[in-house]
This record gives structure tokens, sequence and C-alpha cells, in this order.
């Protein structure tokens, strides 16, 4: 079989992975939400797999069971994916109330703020010239 | 099998909600609650740190299923003696938050913080590495709504950037839970410790890879080099009150390590052998430097404490990457130095705050009650920079004591020693500028500094710093202890013969496993 299952889901995560380093790395607050997600997606499909994949078994093992699936790794998926869609709710809504008082979604530290006060420099350094030239 | 073990998670577990739902719009009655419960957990940590004095590992099995299986809670010494730090340190930062009045800025300080208890206590407490995730996140999500208390747009934007570090963190840590996991079919920590040891020898990718994302992990909560750069934005914009009990949570990542680089990766183990004792003590050299550079660079009070923090967690990981028990004691002794040092420099910090148009560090006429503020800064300073008679200087000098006989030991003292002589000069500068010559500067007749800080702000400060002085003064027995402590890590027979023999449900095949 050219395409296997394995392949497919080691894919599946790195690909994931890949983009959700990506966007992580872009240091605005949406695309490193987005990135954040994407990394929660490839971490469950990963721990999904840490348990072995089966195909058509069942989780419970008694007596006459040739092959099971772990029932383990599902339940800490479960976990994981209440964590991080609660988590991802209440980062949208900081970073909406930070972007809507700054003025900026730059998720790094403003480069300038020693100069005026803490709340007027942090408006005026993002939303007239963002420090760096983006698309 | 005593329920005592799980109340100190228990406990704030049900006074978190009791504070939101029936107390909602009575602040005083959340007080008392607050209060009494932080009072609670310090007896609660006496009572468990004198089980544990004498070596036993106490055990509570969740719903009385047998280890491997269920979800286990392991005292220890080193646990408890974190769970007492903990709520010694939760009391005194409760009463400065009332005394400061901190708590009426905004709503739901006092659940938050019954939450974060729970958090912190539960993973000091847990036996389970997963669970040790899922009370890192409980700490976490409450500390992300005490980060913001009190609003405000810098602290919105430090507590994105908090909140957004610290998601990546814990997907890091999913990543390293799933390895292990894949590698070893388990996750309780005693267990684990017996089968990473049977991993055969010619296939320990997995392993060895699960161990080194663990330690990524660890090291950001520990705020390590290069993983610190959460830290300094946040802690300087958090409430001082929330920075004061943050000064713990540095402590959470250290714990992990001793603890997990003790138990299942031992320094001995063949395939991890190296990351420890090399990887982390360069990586806690470059802490000891970048954070006492900081101290020296930082503009305002609240970076510079901030800095200090990263520092003094240098020094309590060079400490641990020795790897010896002398080390590991030594490195005990000063993480509760730290803890304490740095929880009343946060909270100094928020009284000069209080009364000053920002926190830069240059001259402005005296802060409102400056002269006891002078007093307990100068205190803390000497405590944090390490400069005698304080603990900070004992701390220091055991740490130099244990490294003699490791092959870094040059770098070592070096490092230290430099380090110890520029945060003296920046805490000397920042006293001085802040406290010293403020005196020589007339107050303009338009401007009101405000009321002083309240005598329960100052009787919270002088607490941290009489326990510091009881830390200095009682020094023998503390290292005695601290040792014993080191001993009982470095034999984790006890513990993993404890933790999987202990019968309960599902242990004995024999009678009736199969239904």
């Amino acid at each position: 079989m050219m395409l296997s299952l394995e392949l497919l889901v080691a894919s599946a995560i790195g690909i994931l992975t890949a983009g959700g380093i990506y966007l992580l790395l872009r240091l605005r607050t949406f695309p490193v939400i987005m990135g954040v997600s994407l990394l929660t997606y490839a971490v469950n499909i990963f721990l999904f797999s840490s348990g072995r994949l089966t195909v058509g078994a069942p989780p419970i093992l008694n007596d006459s069971a040739t092959l099971y699936a772990d029932p383990l790794p599902q339940a800490l998926v479960l976990t994981a994916i209440v964590i991080s869609f609660g988590m991802t709710a209440v980062i949208v809504m900081m970073a909406l109330g930070s972007y809507l008082g700054n003025n900026t979604d730059l998720v790094n530290d403003p480069l300038v703020d020693d100069d005026d006060d803490d709340d007027a420099s942090v408006g005026n350094a993002g939303d007239v010239t963002p420090q760096e030239g983006r698309p | 099998m005593t329920h005592w073990l799980i109340v100190p998670i228990i406990l704030p577990a049900i006074l978190a909600p009791f504070i939101v739902l029936a107390a909602r719009y009575h602040i005083g009655i959340q007080r008392v609650f607050s209060l009494v419960g932080v009072s609670a957990q310090i007896v609660l940590g006496l009572a468990l740190m004198w089980q544990a004095s004498d070596g036993t590992v106490m055990i509570y099995q969740l719903g009385d299923w047998a280890a491997p299986f269920g979800i286990i809670l392991v005292g220890d010494r080193l646990s408890t003696m974190m769970v007492l730090l903990t709520a010694v340190l939760a009391l005194l930062v409760m009463l400065y938050t009332i005394g400061s009045r901190w708590d009426e800025r905004g709503r739901h300080f006092h659940a938050l913080f019954q939450f974060q208890l729970m958090g912190i206590m539960g993973a000091f407490l847990t036996g389970d590495i997963f669970n040790l995730f899922v009370f890192f996140e409980v700490l976490l999500i409450a500390s992300y709504g005490l980060m913001i208390h009190g609003g405000g747009n810098a602290r919105l934007r430090a507590g994105t950037q908090y909140v957004l570090f610290n998601l990546v963190g814990s997907t890091l840590f999913l990543f390293a839970l799933g390895a292990i996991y894949a590698e070893t079919g388990t996750l309780n920590m005693a267990d684990l410790a017996m089968r990473v040891q049977m991993v055969s020898p010619d296939a320990t990718v997995g392993i060895r890879l699960a161990a080194v994302l663990l330690l990524l992990v660890f090291a950001i909560k520990a705020a390590i080099v290069p993983l610190h750069v959460w830290l300094p934005s946040s802690y300087a914009e958090a409430p001082g009150p929330v920075a004061a009990l943050f000064a713990i949570m540095t402590k959470v990542g250290a714990y992990a390590i001793i603890r997990v680089y003790t138990l299942i990766f031992p320094p001995d183990h063949g395939p991890t052998a190296g990351m420890h004792d090399y990887w982390l003590m360069v990586a806690a050299l470059a802490t000891v430097a970048l954070g006492m550079i900081g101290v020296l660079a930082a503009k305002k009070l609240d970076r510079m404490v901030a800095f200090a923090v990263i520092g003094s967690m240098g020094m309590v990981m060079l400490a641990i990457s020795l790897f010896t028990p002398q080390g590991i004691a030594a490195a005990l002794y000063y993480m509760v130095h730290s803890t304490l040092a740095a929880a009343s420099l946060f909270l100094i910090v928020d009284m000069v705050k209080d009364s000053r148009a920002n926190l830069r560090l240059q001259a402005t006429w005296p802060v409102a009650g400056a002269v006891p503020t002078a007093a307990l800064f100068f205190m803390a300073a000497i405590a944090m920079a390490g400069l005698p008679p304080l603990s900070g200087f004992l701390g220091k000098l055991l740490i130099l004591d244990a490294s003699f006989g490791n092959g870094s030991v040059v770098w070592i003292w070096s490092f230290v020693l430099i380090g110890s002589l520029i945060s003296v000069v920046a805490f000397g500068r920042a006293g001085s500028t802040l406290f010293w010559k403020a005196r020589s500067i007339r107050m303009p007749e338009d401007v009101d500094p405000g009321p002083a800080p309240s005598t329960l702000s100052y009787v919270a400060v002088g607490g941290l710093l009489g326990l510091l002085i009881a830390h200095t003064v009682f020094a023998g027995p503390v290292t005695a202890y601290t040792t014993s402590i080191a001993e009982q890590l470095f034999a984790p027979d006890a513990y993993i013969t404890n933790v999987l023999e202990t019968p309960g449900k599902l242990s004995t095949p024999a009678d009736g496993g199969g239904h």
C-alpha cells in the first residue's frame, strides 16, 4: 500500500506543526493565535497516535480480545482539547482588548517605552509606523 | 490511608467557587474566607511536613485505584516543604493585598488567588506526570486572570504576550507527554522511573526526545535563558501582590526539574547523560549572567526586580545542574530564600509605585512613607544581592561550596561572584537614587504623593523579611533538612516501591482479575 495510515498521520502532524511554527513567528496576535491553534491540532493528533494506530479495534481489553485500541490517549486528548479550546477563547478576548487599547497587535515588547509615560507611548509606537514592513 | 494529603488541593478548589458564587459582592467576606483558607494551608503544610520529615513517603490513591492505573498524590520531604513555602508566601501576599486594597481594583481576585494556589499545590503533590500538566494548566489559567487584574493597556499587552508564550509551552509539554507515553506506555512517575531503565539501548531516540522536550517545558516555567523572554514584561506589569505570588511559579519549574531529573531520568541514566550537567549548566550560567546584566541595565525598578528574579533562578539552576546531593540541598536552601526575597522586593516596588508617576530610576521627591519603605528595600536588596549577613549570602556560599569537585568550578565561581558584585552595584544605585537623592528634592506644592502604604502592607513585607532573617539564623537546621531532602531524592527506591506496591483496586489479579 503506497499511502499507509502511519504516513498520513505523521505527515498531517508534520504539516500542522510546520504551519503553526511559521505563523507563531509572524509576531502579530491574529497569526500567532492561528499558529497556536494549528499547533494544538497537531499535538492532539500526536497524542492520539501515541497509543499506536489501530483500525476497527474496540477500546476495551477483555479476555477474548486479540486487538484493542489504547483508551488512555483518547482520554488525554479529550483533556487537551478542552484546555486548548478554553485557552483559545481567553487569548482571543485578551488579544482583542490589547489591540483596541494599545492600537497595535504586535506581540513582542514595544521597542521604546522609556521615553514617555507608559500608557501614551505604547499606543503611539504601534499604530503610526509598524516597526517592520509587513505586507 | 488518610485523606490529609489531598486537602491542600481540595480546600482552595472548594473555597474559590464559594467565593465566586456566594460572596460575590462582599469583599469583606471574600477576604475572611481567603485568609482562613491560606491559614489552614499553613497548618496543613506544617502537619504534612512533620509527617514526611522522618522519611515516610505518603501516598494518596484517588478512588482507591492502585498506582500505575489510578491517579496518585505523593507527599515526600521535598513536596511537603514546597507546600508549606507556598502557603506561607500566600498568607503574606494575601495580607498585603488586603492592606493595599488591590483586591478592590478588579473582580474575582480572591477566587483566582485560590485557584492559583490549587494549581501550585497540585503540581507539588502529584505523582503522575499528566496530572502535572493539568495542574500546570490550572495554575496558569488562574495566573492569566491575576496577571491582568485591574486592567490597563500596558498590562493587557504584557498579559497577551504571557498567555501566548505559555500556550506554546503547554503545547510542548503535550508533545513531550505523547512521546513519553508512546515509548513507555505509562505516565505515572514511579512507574516511568522503572520503565525508562528498561528501554533497549538501541532504541532510545524517542525517550531522549521526550527528556529534552520536558526539560524545555520546565525551563520555560523556570525562566532559564534562552526561554526567559516572557518573564520581565509580565512580572513588571503584573499587579504587585500578583508578581509576589508569581515568585513561587518559577520555583514550580525548578521543582519539576528536580523531581523528573532525579526520579525518571537520573544523571547516571545512559541515554540522557550529559544533558543535565552539561547543557543545563551552560544555560544556568547564561541565566546568571543575563539576569545580573539586566539588573544593571534596567531603567525601571520593576524591570530590575524582574531581572533579579531571572538571575536568582540562574543561581538555583546552577546548583541543580551539579546533580549531587550537596548541590540539590544548596539549591533548595537558595530556592526558599529567593522566593521570599523576590516576593518582598515586588511588594516594595508596589509600595513605591503608588506615590510616584512612574518607576524610572530617576530621583524625584520622596515617596509617601519613604523612611520605612527605604529600610525594607535596603534589607530586601541585601538579601537579593547576596551580601552578608542575610540568607542570600549563605545560599551563594552553599552553592559555591557544593561546586567543588565539579569540572566547571572556575566558571561557576567567577559567574556567581562577578554577578553578585554587579547586582550589589545595581541595587545600591537604585536605592540611593530612589530614596537617598530623593531627600534633597523639594516637593512641589501642587503635588499630592498620596497616602503612605498601610500598616498591614508593612506587616506583610516585614513578615517576609522576618522569615528571611529566620532562614538565616536557622540556616543550620534548614540545611540539615534540605540535605535530608536531597538524600531522599537520590535514593528513590522508597518512593517507587511505596507508590507501586501500595495495594488498591486492580492491584491483585489473583482475586478476580478476570470478570
